[in-house]
């Protein structure tokens, strides 16, 4: 499904070159729930960056589901994002002030899929998310695990091929957390694929595989016996 | 870009961030409005200046009696040209078609005395018809009728100033003063918007001056209005036509320029024109100034709302809007913002100056007003630097990276 060879990137601070990633290479098979993990500043958040197309490599190779990931302008990577990528974000980044519903329908729009059955497909994403009863409430009246499943509903909305989740359960208590994950694993169990970074020990272990970054590079990269989410709920 | 489901977006968008779009429509709204307000009262200034300025009717000729410099038909050159109640008469027969009313004006000074007080005043011997031309204002009684001419009767209408030197207070209605050496009754008391020196006339019937001058037939100067139906060409031509008409009945050469005067109040407009053209231009600068404002305050909001929305447009942006789609979004707001709020402007200044009509008179400001022209090409130039006041920080926002808008502050 992703497939990374050589990839480099780094930043300019000041007048020296801040060299983040040093040769990445790694490839996920369709159906996998893997892992990035690392201190920070050890790179995660900018492979994640770049697998999202959010942020672009200076060297290397980025193919997702075949389709080699280069030159990129705005236009054609907000096309690619749309199709591919749903993502998860540690801070949630609902629209404030848009319904539960209407946040999980916006992908759908930028898709121009009509707003009727656009609905009827964020209300179905909000109920497998659990939380249907709440698709007319805006944000700030949902609880912090409410808006993560709301923000799960809506980057499963756009029925891409992988979920990018950033630190999904950074802001949330241990216990919503790993509600959070088991409603990932079970996403995951459906047959998405799925990243996820995080720093935490536990919530890493709820994954398939753990990719381990230092200082730029890839130094442990093992499969792993899954911890089911649901048996600390 | 403009299917009903983007539309929808905006309207959603609009009605559920009520404070911003107030903030935008107001600043709009309150530009135009002011626009037209400030506009409007210009127009007023300009239409008191006018009141006070132009005074006299503008369809009008006056007609001066000159000396001839050419020799023609046997007489030399040097002859004195006089009026008479002939020229009256025949100018009455031959344009009588053009002719909305004629009128002689024959100036002398007297002194008035009434009881133990005098002074000197200037006298104009008219017709009836003198009243329009030079828009006299009765206050009381009655202006010199054609009775009046006929019967040569001696009757006066005094001015306001005339009424309050020598009568302090006292009615002068009915009263009699003494003009030269003879008795004369007051049956008028006038006001003219021309100022003071046009409050200090005595008029009396033509007639009578002539009866009192040894029962001569001169006229002095003639009035001559023409029907304002016959439009500017039409009183070119006339004019030409009454010159004519006057030399050959004067036997004087046609090219002879000296020899009558015709000055044409329209021609005397244009000077009082150039100052109400200075008007125009303070104007037109002060609603430069308002434009300039609410454009400076548009842009400003503008510049706050995509501010505040960068968040937001980096959501949109990771969950697949293209920066044409962010773009379009803001653009497609703000304009129909600024176009609901401008109207909103437009049509709340226009109520209000049509509103105040004469009420502001005594700041000089009469009947205020502004074209719809002007007041539409304010509002579309609003809207379009609007417009463009939107599109520079959507185009800055719509090419930030999402990851740079959504990183947490």
């Amino acid at each position: 499904m992703i497939e990374i060879k050589d990839l480099h990137k780094s930043y300019k601070v000041g007048k020296n070159a801040l060299h983040v990633l040093k040769g990445i290479n790694f490839n996920i098979e369709e159906g996998e729930l893997v892992a990035i993990m690392g201190s920070s500043g050890s790179g995660k958040s900018t492979l994640l960056n770049i697998i999202g197309m959010l942020d672009v490599a200076d060297k290397g190779s980025y193919t997702l589901d075949g389709v080699p990931i280069k030159d990129l302008d705005e236009t054609k990577a907000a096309k690619y994002r749309n199709k591919f990528l749903g993502f998860i974000f540690q801070s949630f980044n609902l629209i404030n002030y848009k319904t539960a519903l209407e946040n999980v329908a916006l992908p759908l729009y930028y898709q121009k899929v009509p707003r009727k059955e656009r609905n009827e497909k964020a209300m179905k994403y909000l109920k497998d998310v659990g939380i249907d009863d709440w698709a007319t409430h805006l944000p700030s009246e949902l609880s912090g695990g409410q808006k993560q499943r709301v923000a799960i509903a809506r980057a499963m909305a756009a029925e891409s091929k992988v979920l990018l989740a950033d630190e999904p359960t950074g802001a949330l208590d241990s216990t919503t957390s790993y509600e959070v994950m088991q409603l990932i694993q079970e996403i995951n169990d459906s047959g998405k694929t799925i990243l996820v970074v995080t720093h935490e020990n536990d919530i890493a272990n709820m994954c398939k595989r753990i990719v381990l970054l230092k200082d730029g590079v890839i130094i442990e990269d093992k499969k792993i016996n899954q911890v089911w989410a649901s048996d600390h709920v | 870009m403009f299917n009903r489901d983007s539309w929808q977006e905006i309207f959603d968008t609009i009605s559920k961030n009520k404070l911003r779009t107030f903030l935008s429509g107001f600043t709009v709204a309150l530009g135009i409005f002011i626009f037209v307000i400030l506009f409007g009262f210009g127009n007023g200034l300009k239409n008191s200046f006018k009141e006070f300025f132009v005074d006299d009717a503008t369809n009008i000729f006056r007609l001066f009696p000159g000396r001839t410099n050419m020799p023609h038909n046997g007489f030399k050159s040097g002859r004195y040209i006089e009026f008479d109640n002939d020229d009256l008469a025949a100018i009455q027969k031959n344009f009588a078609f053009q002719i909305q009313y004629i009128t002689p004006r024959i100036t002398r000074n007297y002194t008035v005395k009434y009881k133990n007080k005098s002074n000197n005043y200037g006298l104009r011997a008219v017709a009836p018809g003198h009243q329009e031309a030079e828009k006299t204002i009765l206050m009381k009684g009655r202006f010199i009728n054609h009775q009046d001419v006929k019967n040569k009767t001696k009757y006066v209408v005094i001015g306001r100033l005339v009424e309050d030197d020598l009568f302090e207070g006292e009615d002068a209605l009915g009263k009699y003063v003494n003009i030269g050496k003879r008795s004369f009754k007051v049956v008028g008391v006038f006001q003219d918007d021309g100022g003071d020196n046009e409050e200090r006339f005595v008029y009396t019937a033509y007639t009578t001056n002539q009866l009192i001058e040894k029962n001569t037939d001169k006229v002095g100067q003639i009035i001559v209005a023409f029907k304002p139906i016959i439009g500017y060409a039409g009183a070119m031509e006339f004019e030409e036509e009454l010159m004519a008409f006057m030399k050959k009945r004067h036997d004087i050469n046609p090219k002879d320029e000296s020899a009558i005067y015709l000055r044409n109040v329209a021609d005397d407009l244009e000077q009082n024109q150039q100052f109400g053209s200075l008007l125009q231009i303070v104007v037109t600068f002060v609603g430069i100034g308002t434009l300039i404002a609410g454009i400076i305050g548009i842009s400003n909001i503008m510049v706050y709302v995509v501010k505040e929305r960068t968040k937001e447009l980096g959501i949109r942006k990771a969950i697949g809007a293209t920066p044409r789609s962010v773009i379009a979004m803001i653009l497609q707001e703000s304009i129909f913002i600024t176009t609901a709020a401008g109207y909103i402007g437009l049509f709340g200044g226009i109520f209000l100056l049509s509103s105040l009509d004469n009420t502001l008179d005594d700041y000089f400001i009469k009947n205020p007003y502004i074209d719809m022209g002007t007041a539409i090409f304010a509002t579309i130039l609003l809207i379009i630097f609007g417009g463009i006041a939107g599109y520079v920080p959507a185009r800055r926002a719509a090419r930030i990276k999402p990851i740079v808008a959504l990183r947490d502050e």
